[in-house]
């Protein structure tokens, strides 16, 4: 693949319109852990702006090692990332990662873990904290400001995963499994309030999940990956209308029928 | 790392859970069951040199009360002081640039570990052949006593501090200054807290025993002379008053560190 287009200007140069809404590129990323684990082969992909895309496929398939690669906290073998047609080479601030394991700083109150990543770039105490306060709410935990993480249940825990990753104001968030430690209740309470959330801050999310139903619900975008080495097996666009309520979605025959057959394609790989 | 950790945590679960007087009362329980031996022991007798409880708190208040045991403290925690200070800045310091760099650790851990491991005892003699008899060789003594301890468990802890926090903090572009600040050194701060504590009970071993076999001065002095009249009373009383006092210290070194540190273990007492 072509490794001469480095600047900036891609779109006037005449290349499709999809090509140039997408803010993330990914370019033959090739992922060996050691020299025998091979995680992930010539992966190509385009993550389009403002949509919420989702890597799904089996167990260790390499769906947190793409993510990872993508948010610049490990380093591909080989392949690039682009970022709005510029090649990037570890963490920035236009991508914010929510983790799986929440990674909130246990010793901090939930008001500074949310300001966390203001912090770390000096802005100012009351400035932060305004920011923060504003997610807080947002995500759905204010009056937990001054708490400390254990004192808070597994699914607001994540939620200011959440609010921290907003806080930055990054175009790009990258969510690892962030429903996978909360109970069924809570997972569709959040899935709902991100599609919300996400209506608001037009933000544009990849997303890993194990969860068939949870990606067809949630994604404009799915992408299947075949087991290791991981590979693209297909990408599926489900488009299914929103201004259904979140149980009619359920019900509905589009939405049935893609989880059919992302499961049918699935099967093959657990025989 | 988590041993320590997780036991202070579950003493503090058990605290809300059936409110401070009952923890309380379980500890208050198990020191004067432990003075109730004593006093039977001293009663029976063990030994015509092993004084009951009653004897040795009179002595003691006794030893307070004419200045006698200030002055031997004066003494004492001069040694103690400055070899723990030393200990603990130089310490904490190397352990962390140990955690922190591979080729520190290679350098250091082997030293330290044989430190450690090595009877000290058999070694003040050494000391006193280099250092002489006076403060320097006592403050050498708390020091080769206390250090290995803090450096060892400072970089255990800084070597294990969680790769998940290190890697969000990277996420939001964290410099490495600001891991080490911000990340790594809070997240270690308990494990360096314990070494310190162990550090400090340390160095008091170390400032007695140089006080039994180097020079007689201090508390050392006190015990030797006692025993030397056979003064048994005393003699213990002054053995009583550093176990006290060190665990005194080392207790209010913890106050110390959930306070200013980890402020988040004091939520639920
Ligand atoms: N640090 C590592 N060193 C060696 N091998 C690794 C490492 N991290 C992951 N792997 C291997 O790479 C493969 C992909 O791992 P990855 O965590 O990306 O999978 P995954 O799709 O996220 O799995 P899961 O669904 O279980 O979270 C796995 O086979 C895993 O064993
Ligand atoms: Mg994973």
């Amino acid at each position: 693949m072509p490794t001469s287009l480095q600047s900036m200007p891609r779109a006037d140069d005449g290349a499709p319109v999809s090509k140039t809404e997408n803010i993330v590129e990914v370019r033959d990323i090739t992922k060996f852990y050691g020299t025998d684990v091979h995680a992930l082969e010539k992966i190509n992909l385009g993550i389009p702006v403002g949509q919420m895309t989702t890597f799904l496929g089996p167990s260790g398939c390499g769906k947190t090692t793409l993510l990872k690669i993508i948010a610049g906290l490990l380093e591909p073998t080989s392949g690039e990332i682009l970022i709005k047609g510029a090649p990037v080479s570890g963490p920035g601030p236009e991508r914010a990662f929510v983790f799986q394991d929440f990674a909130l700083l246990p010793w901090a109150t939930v008001l500074r873990n949310v300001a966390f990543g203001l912090e770390l770039r000096h802005e100012a105490k009351n400035e932060r904290e305004k920011v923060a306060r504003h997610y807080i709410a947002e995500v759905g935990i204010s009056g937990f400001e001054q708490k400390y993480p254990h004192e808070l249940s597994g699914g607001m825990r994540q939620r200011v995963g959440l609010a921290r990753a907003l806080a930055v104001n990054a175009e790009v968030l990258l969510m690892d499994e962030p429903f996978s430690a909360v109970d069924e209740q809570t997972r569709r309470k959040f899935q709902e309030d991100l599609l919300h959330l996400l209506a608001v801050e037009k933000k544009t999310v990849i997303f890993v999940t194990h969860s068939i139903e949870e990606a067809v619900y949630l994604s404009d975008q799915i992408v299947l990956l075949s087991p290791r080495p991981g590979r693209i097996h297909s990408i599926i666009r489900p488009e299914i209308s929103r201004d259904a309520g979140p149980d009619e979605i359920r019900r509905d025959k589009n939405y049935l029928d893609h989880v059919e057959e992302i499961w049918q394609d699935l099967r093959k790989y657990l025989e | 790392m988590a041993t320590t950790i997780g036991l202070s945590n579950a003493e503090k679960s058990e605290a809300s859970a059936f409110g401070l007087s009952k923890i309380t009362l379980y500890q208050l329980l198990s020191i004067l069951g432990l003075f109730a031996l004593w006093e039977i022991g001293g009663l029976v007798p063990i030994s015509v040199a092993f004084p009951t409880f009653s004897e040795t708190t009179v002595a003691l208040f006794e030893m307070i009360a004419d200045g006698r045991m200030i002055a031997a403290y004066a003494d004492t925690l001069k040694p103690l002081l400055i070899g723990i200070g030393i200990s603990a800045g130089f310490g904490v310091t190397l352990g962390v640039a140990m955690g922190l760099n591979r080729r520190f650790q290679w350098f250091w851990e082997p030293i330290f570990i044989v430190l450690q491991a090595a009877p000290v005892a058999a070694l003040i003699p050494l000391i006193t052949f280099i250092y002489g008899i006076g403060l320097a060789a006592k403050v050498v003594a708390v020091i080769i006593l206390a250090l290995p301890i803090i450096v060892l468990n400072s970089y255990k802890a800084v070597r294990n501090a969680s790769a998940s926090l290190i890697q969000m903090c990277q996420s939001f572009q964290g410099t490495r200054l600001q891991q080490i600040w911000k990340v790594i050194i809070p997240n270690a701060s308990p494990v360096i807290f314990a070494g310190l504590r162990l550090g400090v009970a340390a160095g008091f071993i170390g400032v007695i025993l140089a006080e039994l076999l180097i020079t007689p001065t201090g508390i050392g002095d006190l015990i030797t002379y006692h025993r030397s009249v056979a003064e048994y009373a005393e003699m213990y009383a002054a053995v009583f008053s550093v176990i006290v006092f060190s665990a005194i210290t080392v207790g209010s070194l913890e106050r110390a560190e959930t306070r200013f540190f980890r402020p988040d273990k004091k939520v639920g007492r």
